[in-house]
């Protein structure tokens, strides 16, 4: 994969911060877009806008192919059986929110949901509020001291009365890649649905939902190159029979009486009023821009890049790394000596360096590692060895500005 | 360089040996504020009697901008009258959003912190003990 190519398909990237080239270590949090997808996303507004599915004029048609043709793509993308299984969704936290409340009326008094300690507030605050709910019991998987999960405890922790598992893919602070595929195999075991967090794996890595079996699956656009405001949920279609929708409105019904209405079939019963078509144009040509370089190649080029991280990280006296040294996503979450992470990153970013720096949305998990707060350097596709050693040498510049008695 | 304008000597030196660092075991209020953002934490105790504030501590873990405004605070607004703590409170929270500053002498050390708003993200840091002052002496007045 050659990077410096990459890096001239992304005009965000070529931009001085105070003085300073950018380097750019947030994508864990919103990664940046490609020429290719900023294009289409221009071309779309120019020539095509306009609503999708009722219209019989021809821009109506041209929007209603443009967004339909963006589902068979994240469907063919992720391995979907069929394009009806991939929900259009704002993002991974309305995916996620969509199950809890929908699905989750399958949920009963006595029934436990699982889930680990590493995860975004995301996927654990909407399954606590729906265990309140419907008084279901809330487990969590323990966790071994590098972070990563421990399964020998999962024989005890899987049994009939869990009824979902809910997991992250990859950790968006430990950066731990969580093995779904043991995991998914004891819950079918049990008959348990399985709720996969894929925020931070699905633009990293090649997942297929038909090999890991899982029963749900989210994503979103902007963490893959694409626009914000575009995520998608994917759902085995049994599991999707067993949800009603949530939202009502336009384009999800069939028939309508002033008295009853029912739905019109998957995905669309659950995408209520005028969907993000721009967005979606915008995901599809980003899963275009992925799968011309080869997720396989993107993954490679991250691992070595996090490798290259983590070795050069760990020589400077004072920084302590958070989870599992390899393998890991394409993150590093750390600090440094005593220096509080909101002063490391405005240090960095007087140079330059866009790093992430509090509690990354994982309060318990922050809880868990004892640390108010981390920094934490998130990489991509387009990030290159020079830039980790940039990252290296201005920690170096932090602690010596920061003197002794703290760093 | 802008990063000496954020954090000035006074800053740094109150932030490496914060002032008045300690519980209140006499308090007669006392709060702990979180900023959700970033997890820092604050508590404030405050001993209150004939609407003076006869001694003020904190405890609480933070950025350097955080704490040094805490510990700043606690010298500033310490044996004052409650007038004219809620009078500093209103100059600190002015300054904090640009506004001039009029009154030099009423801010004194507290100065140090108007380089925060060139920094707006940081903003909040700097706020944060004094939101807690304000639920405690102006619970009437809007917060930040």
């Amino acid at each position: 994969m050659n990077v410096s190519l990459i890096r001239k398909d992304f005009p965000i990237l070529h931009q001085r911060i105070h003085g300073k080239s950018l380097i750019y270590l947030d994508s864990a949090a919103t990664s940046q877009m490609p020429l290719s997808v900023i294009k289409a996303i221009e071309e779309y507004a120019r020539n095509d806008n306009s609503n999708v599915h009722r219209a019989i004029h021809t821009l109506g048609e041209r929007a209603t192919a443009h967004y339909e043709g963006a589902r068979a793509k994240v469907a063919r993308f992720i391995g979907a059986p069929a394009p009806q299984q991939v929900i259009f969704v704002r993002n991974t936290t309305e995916a996620i929110n969509l199950v809890a409340w929908s699905w989750g009326m399958n949920i009963h008094p006595g029934d436990e949901l699982l889930l680990t300690p590493m995860e975004h507030h995301s996927n654990l605050i909407p399954w606590q509020q729906l265990a309140r709910r419907r008084g279901a019991k809330l487990m969590f998987m323990p966790l071994r001291s590098d972070g990563t999960i421990d399964l020998q405890e999962l024989p005890r922790l899987i049994t009939k009365k869990t009824r979902l598992i809910a997991v992250t893919h990859v950790s968006n602070v430990l950066g731990v890649i969580n093995p779904i595929q043991e995991i998914i195999s004891a819950a079918r075991q049990v008959g348990a649905r399985v709720f996969v967090d894929g925020a931070q794996s699905v633009p990293h890595m090649p997942v297929d939902v038909k090999a890991l079996d899982c029963d749900f699956l989210a994503f979103s656009g902007h963490k893959m190159c694409g626009p914000m405001g575009i995520g998608v949920l994917y759902g085995k279609a049994d599991a999707l029979e067993e949800m009603e929708p949530l939202m009502f409105g336009g384009e999800m019904i069939s028939t309508v009486s002033l008295e009853t209405a029912d739905w019109k079939e998957l995905p669309w019963r659950f995408e209520a009023g005028t969907p993000n078509v721009v967005g979606a144009v915008g995901l599809a040509a980003a899963i275009d821009y992925l799968t011309e370089l080869g997720m396989d190649s993107i993954h490679a080029h991250e691992q070595q890049i996090t490798r290259y991280a983590v070795r050069l990280l760990k020589r400077i006296p004072g920084v302590t790394i958070y989870g599992p040294e390899h393998p890991r996503g394409g993150l590093v979450t750390f600090n440094l000596g005593d220096i509080h992470p909101h002063d490391v990153a405005t240090v960095l970013d007087q140079e330059g360096i866009a790093v992430r720096a509090g509690h990354h949305c994982c309060q318990p998990l922050m809880r868990w590692l004892d640390v108010p707060a981390t920094v934490r350097a998130s990489f991509y596709l387009y990030t290159t060895e020079a830039e980790i050693d940039a990252l290296a040498h201005a920690l170096e510049k932090t602690k010596e500005f920061f003197g002794h008695g703290i760093g | 360089m802008a990063l000496d304008d954020l954090y000035r000597e006074v800053i740094m030196e109150h932030y490496r040996s914060p002032r008045n660092f300690r519980e209140l075991d006499d308090a007669t209020v006392s709060l702990t504020l979180t900023n959700p953002l970033c997890g820092d934490e604050i508590t404030l105790y405050a001993r209150i009697a004939d609407d003076r504030i006869e001694d003020v501590t904190f405890l609480g873990r933070g950025c350097s901008i955080s704490q040094a405004s805490a510990s700043l605070m606690t010298e500033a607004i310490k044996g004052k009258s409650l007038d004219e703590a809620v009078s500093i409170m209103s100059d600190f929270r002015g300054m904090m959003r640009g506004e001039p500053v009029e009154d030099d002498e009423s801010l004194g050390d507290l100065l140090a912190l108007s380089g925060v708003t060139k920094f707006p993200v940081r903003v909040k840091c700097a706020v944060l003990p004094w939101e807690a002052l304000r639920q405690v002496i102006a619970p009437d007045q809007t917060p930040e």
